[in-house]
């Protein structure tokens, strides 16, 4: 008999598993359940790019790319970063990778060597713990707070950096708060960086889905100093609605990039040449696409925060991603204790907020990546739990 | 478009308050708003989409394309006018290429649609000729697509 669990690496069985995995099995056995769980867009994805896989296929172009992806694709891609977010990026500084979840993982593990530090600003999505942790790091939680509309200050940065510090985590717009760092803080976070060797690992998979005001600033266009320190992880998942295509990519200087492309010739080979096909195709004729999902997605966004805020669940107002956060203290129960009930009593299946962080403790995530009439039927239901618990 | 119009065009039946929140508009300005736009004629109804197939009522529909020869004082308008009014006429539609006049209509039976267009509509002065087409299925009806349930097959919940 082999003994498994002496064989296996201690680093991956200390690893985690997910805590609500549980509680989203009873719900998927719950006939009539309803989520505002998933975090991937309800668009199908736009017929000009799927026709492009399509046409790929057909013409019979079933080869490995190059490892860092097709040359046009990553043209594009600096194209396209030029166009939406004045970034600029040369050809040699990006790859294609599977889906923005690589670049990260790429990114933590050509940087952190046992015992190095990284600041994660949380909540957040919950990679970049496990992430860090298989790379032996130590993880420094920031708790974004809701006063400051779950931003990170300049002031908690500055607290927790340490001569260990390597990596700054940059979750922005931000899942599951749907926080976004505008200009001005971004210059104030700038600030504090400048003169340490700490690099950024900005993940802007959101940064087509913001809302009112100024579009997504990256912080690597603040300065050329933060050019210099920044890895952006982005992808077509979100934007496009593309998830299932498994297509991200990565951008940052060419010291960095270059080591990270050695990993992923090692691991993935490169990314899957329909969807790179595909993406190319988004780049060039879709901003129209991506527009009028983020117009879409602006709607209900406002559906669910006066939703929520009407129901007595105080909701900050969210200018990024699709996901809102309401509190739930005011019912005296712990997130999980507060979605088992609401799932028992009526069907509806939240996320517990603690799920991405200590800090989510107090609040649920509510994705509104959902048609209308769903959303409006969840808060319905919601209320009724609410009325419930009064008695 | 005004979005106030787009989210009634797709569903009528969207409250005050939910309109409000999707517009951003409070909800004062949402009724004053409909109400203009009621009165202007802008929405001139709202109506449901019905399912007649699942309600059991065996309907028969039919699309009626009508040639006609317009005279001084009686045009397509004053045709397409006195078509409108009857009752039994869903949509009437002035039409370019082979034919002048597209007429939808809905009856108990074949026999009810064969007797309007045999004893109200070929009468009439100015029509030329008529070609009866019978409706055999509706797979899709004002944007909603009928007899299927549509799943999300999105998994539950991904963080």
């Amino acid at each position: 008999m082999i003994d498994y669990e002496k064989l296996l690496c201690s680093r991956i069985k200390e690893l985690k598993p997910s805590g609500i995995r549980r509680f989203f099995s009873v719900a998927a056995e719950m006939e009539d359940c309803i989520s505002l769980g998933v975090g991937e867009p309800d668009f199908v994805t736009p017929w000009r790019i799927r026709d492009a896989g399509i046409r790929s296929l057909d013409s019979g172009k079933t080869w490995y790319t190059a490892n860092a992806g097709l040359a046009v694709l990553r043209e594009e891609i600096c194209e396209y970063l030029n166009r939406r977010f004045g970034l600029h990026y040369e050809f040699d500084e990006t790859f294609v990778t599977v889906g923005g979840s690589e670049g990260i993982d790429l990114c933590m593990r050509v940087l952190l060597e046992p015992g190095d530090e990284v600041i994660l600003p949380t909540p957040s999505f919950v990679a970049y713990d496990a992430c860090a942790h298989m790379c032996g790091a130590k993880v420094v939680p920031i708790a974004t707070k809701a006063e400051n509309s779950f931003r990170l200050t300049a002031g908690e940065l500055k607290a927790a950096i340490t001569p260990k510090t390597k990596l700054l985590v940059f979750p922005f717009p931000c899942n599951p708060t749907g926080a976004v760092m505008r200009r001005a803080h971004l210059e104030e976070i700038a600030k504090v960086l400048s003169g340490t060797d700490i690099i950024v690992l900005s993940d802007e998979i959101y940064a087509e889905l913001t809302y009112g005001g100024e579009r997504h600033v990256s912080i690597a266009s603040i300065s050329e100093d933060m050019r210099a320190r920044t890895v952006i992880v982005n992808g077509f998942s979100k934007a496009y609605a593309m998830t299932g295509w498994r297509l991200g990519y990565l951008c940052g200087p060419r010291a960095l990039i270059d080591q990270m492309l050695k990993l992923h010739q090692y691991a993935l080979m490169c990314a899957p040449t329909m969807a790179q096909y595909g993406a190319i195709t988004a780049l060039r004729e879709c901003d129209d696409s991506v527009e009028a999902m983020a117009t879409e997605y602006n709607m209900r966004r406002r559906l669910i925060v006066d939703g929520f805020n009407r129901l007595g669940l105080s909701c900050f107002e969210p200018e990024g991603a699709f996901y809102s956060f309401p509190c739930i203290k005011s019912t005296g129960m712990k997130s999980l204790e507060f979605c088992e009930k609401l799932l028992e009593s009526q069907r509806v299946a939240l996320v517990p907020g603690d799920a991405f962080g200590a800090s989510g403790e107090g609040f649920v995530r509510a994705s509104y990546s959902y048609s209308v009439s769903h959303i409006a039927e969840a808060l319905r239901r919601v209320g009724e739990f609410l009325k419930e618990l009064k008695g | 478009m005004e979005m106030l119009l787009k989210l009634l065009s797709e569903d009528a039946r969207l409250s005050l308050e939910q309109l409000a929140s999707l517009t951003g508009l409070s909800e004062t300005e949402v009724a004053e708003r409909m109400d203009e736009l009621e009165k202007e004629g802008v929405i001139a109804g709202y109506q449901a989409v019905v399912n007649w197939e699942r309600a059991g009522l065996e309907k028969v529909q039919s699309i009626i394309e009508v040639r006609i020869s317009p005279k001084r004082d009686f045009g397509f308008d004053e045709f397409a006018d006195t078509v409108a009014r009857f009752p039994e006429v869903e949509n009437v539609y002035l039409m370019s290429g082979g034919y002048d006049i597209s007429i939808t209509i809905h009856g108990a039976s074949f026999r009810d649609i064969a007797m309007f267009v045999a004893k109200r509509l070929s009468p009439m002065e100015s029509v030329l000729s008529t070609a009866t087409h019978f409706v055999l299925r509706t797979y899709k009806e004002r944007g909603i697509i009928l007899n299927e349930k549509p799943e999300d097959e999105r998994s539950l919940a991904s963080l």
